[in-house]
C-alpha cells in the first residue's frame, strides 16, 4: 500500500470535468484506489464517490493504492491532478 | 386567455411557437419479488449495456453539434453507469433482498440523489440531476417503454417540461425546437448552459409551465426578460414577431464583424476590448470578436471568501486569461478595493466618505504584502501571453513612482529566483481622478498607457457619490468638462508617442463613442455582448469628420446640448 497527500489549489475544487479525468485514470489500473477527503474514504475508479466527496479549494486530500500496480497508479493519478492544475 | 410565467431569463432571444409538452411515460417502478437472482442481475446489465452505447451515440453527436466541451458531460453520465459502487450496491440488493432490478436500481439512485442534494456546494446539487437522468434512461429500458425523443419532433415548437435533462437538450434540433422552459433549474444548471451554447432562448424555474400550459398552446418566450406568455393577443404576438425579427437580423449582421478589425472609414484602426471580471468570461469575449481585453478586475478573486487568495491561486487566473487570449493585449488593474467593495476578512475601519477613502492603491501601497503577492502572481505569468498592468486610484505621480518601484524590486527578486519574466510588460494606469487627468502631460512621460475609469472620473469630477439616487442627475457623461479632460488625457498619452484607452461604461456608449473616436481614443473597453455592435458603429463612422464633431461638443456649455448635438448629427 502506498499513499500521498495534496493540498487542492484549484478555485472549483474538484468539480464533474476532473472527476471524470481522475476516475477514468484511477480505472486503468489493476490496483485498488482510494481518495480521502475530510476523514471520508472513497472509491477512485467511482464517479459518484468521488463527486460525492465535493472537494473544494484548499481542502487536503490523500490518494491510497493498493496492488501489483500501485507505484504507477499513484504517479499517473499525480501527473494527472497537476496537469488539470488541481494540485 | 393571457397569463403570464415569470422565470429566469437563462439564455437571450424571443422564441414564438406551440408548446410541446415533454411528459414522461409512466416510470413508476413496483417492487416485485423474483426468483432467479442471477437472470435478474444478468437483465439489470443488459439495461446497462445497452443505455451506455445509446449514450455513446447521443455523446457523439453533442461533440459536433456543441463541441467536445459540452459532449464531456455525456462521459460523465457513462462513468456512472460503469461506476463500480453502483453496480455493486443494486447487484447486492438484487442479492440480498431478491427484489427486480428496477426496484434495486430506483433505491440505490434515490439514496444518492438525496446525498448529493445535500451537498452544499451548487454544483454537486446539479449533478443529482445527472444521476437522475441516468437512472430514468435504464429504468425505462427495464420496464420496455419508451420515453418521449426530442430528436423526433418535426415542426416549429416551444418544448415545455419540468427540467430537460441534458440528453435531452443534446438531441434538440434547432430547427424545430425554438425555445424551452422549464419548471426547475437555474442559470448554471445543465439545460442553461446548453441554451446558451446553443443560442436557443431559453426560460427556466417557472414552478408551474407544465400545469399552467396546454400541448399546442401558443408560446411566447422572452429569453431576455423570463417572460413566458401563453396565448397572448395577437397584437402581442406581432409585437414579439418584430422584436425576434430584429434580434435575428441584427445578430446574424453582427457576427459577420466577429473576425474582423474595427477601423473607421478613413482607416483609423481602433481596439474594441472586453472587461472582465473572471478567467470564465473570455469564453464570451472571443465569441464575440474581442480584440483584447481592456480591463480584468481582480477583485473577484478577493470576493466571497474568508481569506486572501494565495499567489499561486492568482498566478492560475492570470496565467489561464492570458494563455486563453494569446497574443491579444490583456489589461489587468491590481486590486481596487474600498469604496463599495469591501473585504471584511481585512477588518478595514469604516469610513464617513469610503469613495475618498483608503482604497485601491492608497490600500495597496500601505499594505505592501497583499499588493506584493499580487504583482508576484502578475509578474509570473507574463510569460503566457500579452500582459498590461495598470494602477487604480493614481492621484499624484508619487503614487505612480512607488507602485511601479514595488513592481520592479518583485521582477528582480523574482529574476533571481530563477523565474522567467517577461520583459515586455507595459505599466500603465486608470485614470479616474480629475488631478491625474489635468496633469496628464507629466504622467504620460513616465507611464507607458492610460485608461480612463469613466464612472469615477465623472463622480469625482462632478463631486456626486454615484450610489446616491439624489445626486443621479449629475452622472453626466457627455458633459463638456468630462470631454475635456479626456481629451487633454488622450493628447497627453499621443505627446509621448503612448496611447489611452476607457474602461467606463461611456466606452460602449453610442453618442459618446462618435466623440472618442473624435477625440482620437486608441481602444474602447466594456462588457462583451457590447462590443460587435460597438465595432458596427465605428466602422460607419470617419475620423476626421468626428473630429469637427467633438471639437464642436467641447464648446458648448451643458450635457444635455452635446446629447441633442450627437443624436440630431448622427442619428444616434
Amino acid at each position: 500500500m502506498t499513499n500521498h497527500t495534496y493540498t487542492v489549489v484549484a478555485e472549483s475544487g474538484i468539480h464533474a470535468r476532473p472527476a471524470t479525468g481522475l476516475v477514468q485514470t484511477a480505472s486503468k489500473f489493476v490496483s485498488d484506489v482510494f481518495m480521502e477527503y475530510k476523514g471520508k474514504k472513497v472509491n477512485l475508479k467511482s464517479i459518484l464517490g468521488v463527486m460525492s466527496l465535493g472537494v473544494g479549494q484548499g481542502g487536503s486530500i490523500s490518494i491510497f493504492a493498493e496492488g501489483s500496480d500501485q507505484q504507477e497508479a499513484l504517479e499517473a493519478i499525480e501527473s494527472f491532478l497537476k496537469s488539470e492544475g488541481i494540485i | 386567455m393571457t397569463e403570464n410565467l415569470i422565470g429566469i431569463a437563462a439564455s437571450s432571444g424571443v422564441a414564438i411557437g406551440k408548446a410541446f409538452l415533454m411528459i414522461e411515460p409512466d416510470l413508476t417502478v413496483t417492487n416485485r419479488p423474483i426468483s432467479n437472482k442471477e437472470e435478474e442481475i444478468t437483465r439489470f446489465h443488459a439495461a446497462v449495456n445497452a443505455s451506455k452505447l445509446e449514450l455513446q451515440t447521443i455523446r457523439d453527436r453533442a461533440e459536433v453539434d456543441l463541441g467536445s466541451e459540452n459532449a464531456a458531460i455525456f462521459d460523465a453520465h457513462i462513468l456512472v453507469l460503469s461506476d463500480p459502487e453502483l453496480l455493486g450496491s443494486v447487484e447486492s440488493k438484487i442479492n440480498d433482498e431478491a427484489v427486480n432490478a428496477e426496484t434495486a436500481l430506483q433505491e440505490t439512485a434515490d439514496t444518492l440523489i438525496v446525498m448529493f442534494e445535500q451537498l452544499d456546494n451548487e454544483y454537486m446539487r446539479e449533478r443529482a440531476a445527472d444521476i437522475r437522468d441516468v437512472t430514468k434512461r435504464v429504468i425505462a429500458r427495464l420496464l420496455g417503454v419508451e420515453i418521449p425523443n426530442i430528436g423526433l419532433i418535426d415542426e416549429e415548437v416551444i418544448i415545455i417540461s419540468k427540467d430537460l435533462a441534458p440528453s435531452d437538450t443534446a438531441q434538440l434540433n434547432r430547427l424545430f425546437a425554438k425555445g424551452f422552459t422549464t419548471d426547475m433549474g437555474g442559470r448554471t444548471s445543465h439545460s442553461a448552459i446548453m441554451a446558451r451554447s446553443l443560442e436557443i432562448p431559453a426560460v427556466v424555474g417557472t414552478k408551474n409551465a407544465t400545469s399552467a400550459i396546454k400541448q399546442g398552446d401558443l408560446i411566447v418566450l422572452d429569453g431576455d426578460k423570463g417572460e413566458v406568455l401563453i396565448n397572448p393577443p395577437n397584437e402581442v404576438i406581432e409585437r414579439y414577431i418584430e422584436k425576434r425579427n430584429e434580434q435575428v437580423a441584427e445578430k446574424k449582421e453582427l457576427s459577420l464583424l466577429k473576425n474582423k478589425k474595427t477601423i473607421t472609414l478613413d482607416g483609423i484602426h481602433v481596439e474594441v476590448a472586453a472587461n472582465i471580471g473572471t478567467p470564465k468570461d473570455i469564453e464570451s469575449v472571443l465569441e464575440n470578436g474581442g480584440e483584447g481585453v481592456g480591463l480584468y478586475r481582480t477583485e473577484f478573486l478577493y470576493m466571497e471568501r474568508d481569506a486572501l487568495p494565495t499567489e499561486e491561486e492568482q498566478f492560475q487566473a492570470y496565467k489561464q486569461v492570458l494563455e486563453q487570449m494569446g497574443d491579444k493585449p490583456v489589461v489587468v488593474r491590481t486590486l481596487d478595493i474600498g469604496g463599495d467593495k469591501q473585504l471584511p476578512y481585512l477588518n478595514l475601519p469604516e469610513e464617513m466618505n469610503p469613495f475618498l477613502g483608503f482604497r485601491a492603491i492608497r490600500l495597496c501601497l500601505e499594505e505592501q504584502t497583499i499588493f506584493r503577492t499580487q504583482l508576484r502572481a502578475l509578474l509570473r505569468a507574463s510569460n503566457f501571453g500579452n500582459l498590461k498592468i495598470m494602477f487604480p486610484m493614481i492621484a499624484t505621480l508619487e503614487e505612480f513612482r512607488e507602485a511601479k518601484k514595488l513592481l520592479l524590486e518583485e521582477k528582480e527578486q523574482l529574476r533571481q529566483e530563477g523565474t522567467l519574466v517577461s520583459d515586455q510588460i507595459e505599466v500603465g494606469i486608470m485614470v479616474e481622478i480629475p488631478s491625474t487627468a489635468i496633469l496628464a502631460d507629466q504622467f504620460a512621460k513616465e507611464v507607458d498607457f492610460f485608461s480612463i475609469g469613466t464612472n469615477d472620473l465623472i463622480q469625482y469630477t462632478m463631486a456626486a457619490d454615484r450610489m446616491n439616487e439624489s445626486v443621479a442627475y449629475l452622472y453626466q457623461p457627455y458633459h463638456p468638462a468630462i470631454l475635456r479632460l479626456v481629451k487633454m488625457v488622450i493628447d497627453a498619452s499621443h505627446a509621448q508617442g503612448k496611447w489611452t484607452g476607457m474602461c467606463g461604461e461611456m466606452a460602449g456608449d453610442s453618442i459618446a463613442i462618435p466623440l472618442l473616436i473624435g477625440l482620437g481614443l486608441d481602444e474602447f473597453s466594456m462588457s462583451a455582448p457590447t462590443m460587435l455592435k460597438a465595432r458596427n458603429q465605428i466602422n460607419q463612422l470617419t475620423q476626421i469628420e468626428m473630429k469637427q464633431i467633438a471639437e464642436n461638443a467641447l464648446s458648448m456649455q451643458t450635457s444635455e446640448q452635446v446629447k441633442q448635438y450627437v443624436k440630431e448629427t448622427l442619428k444616434v
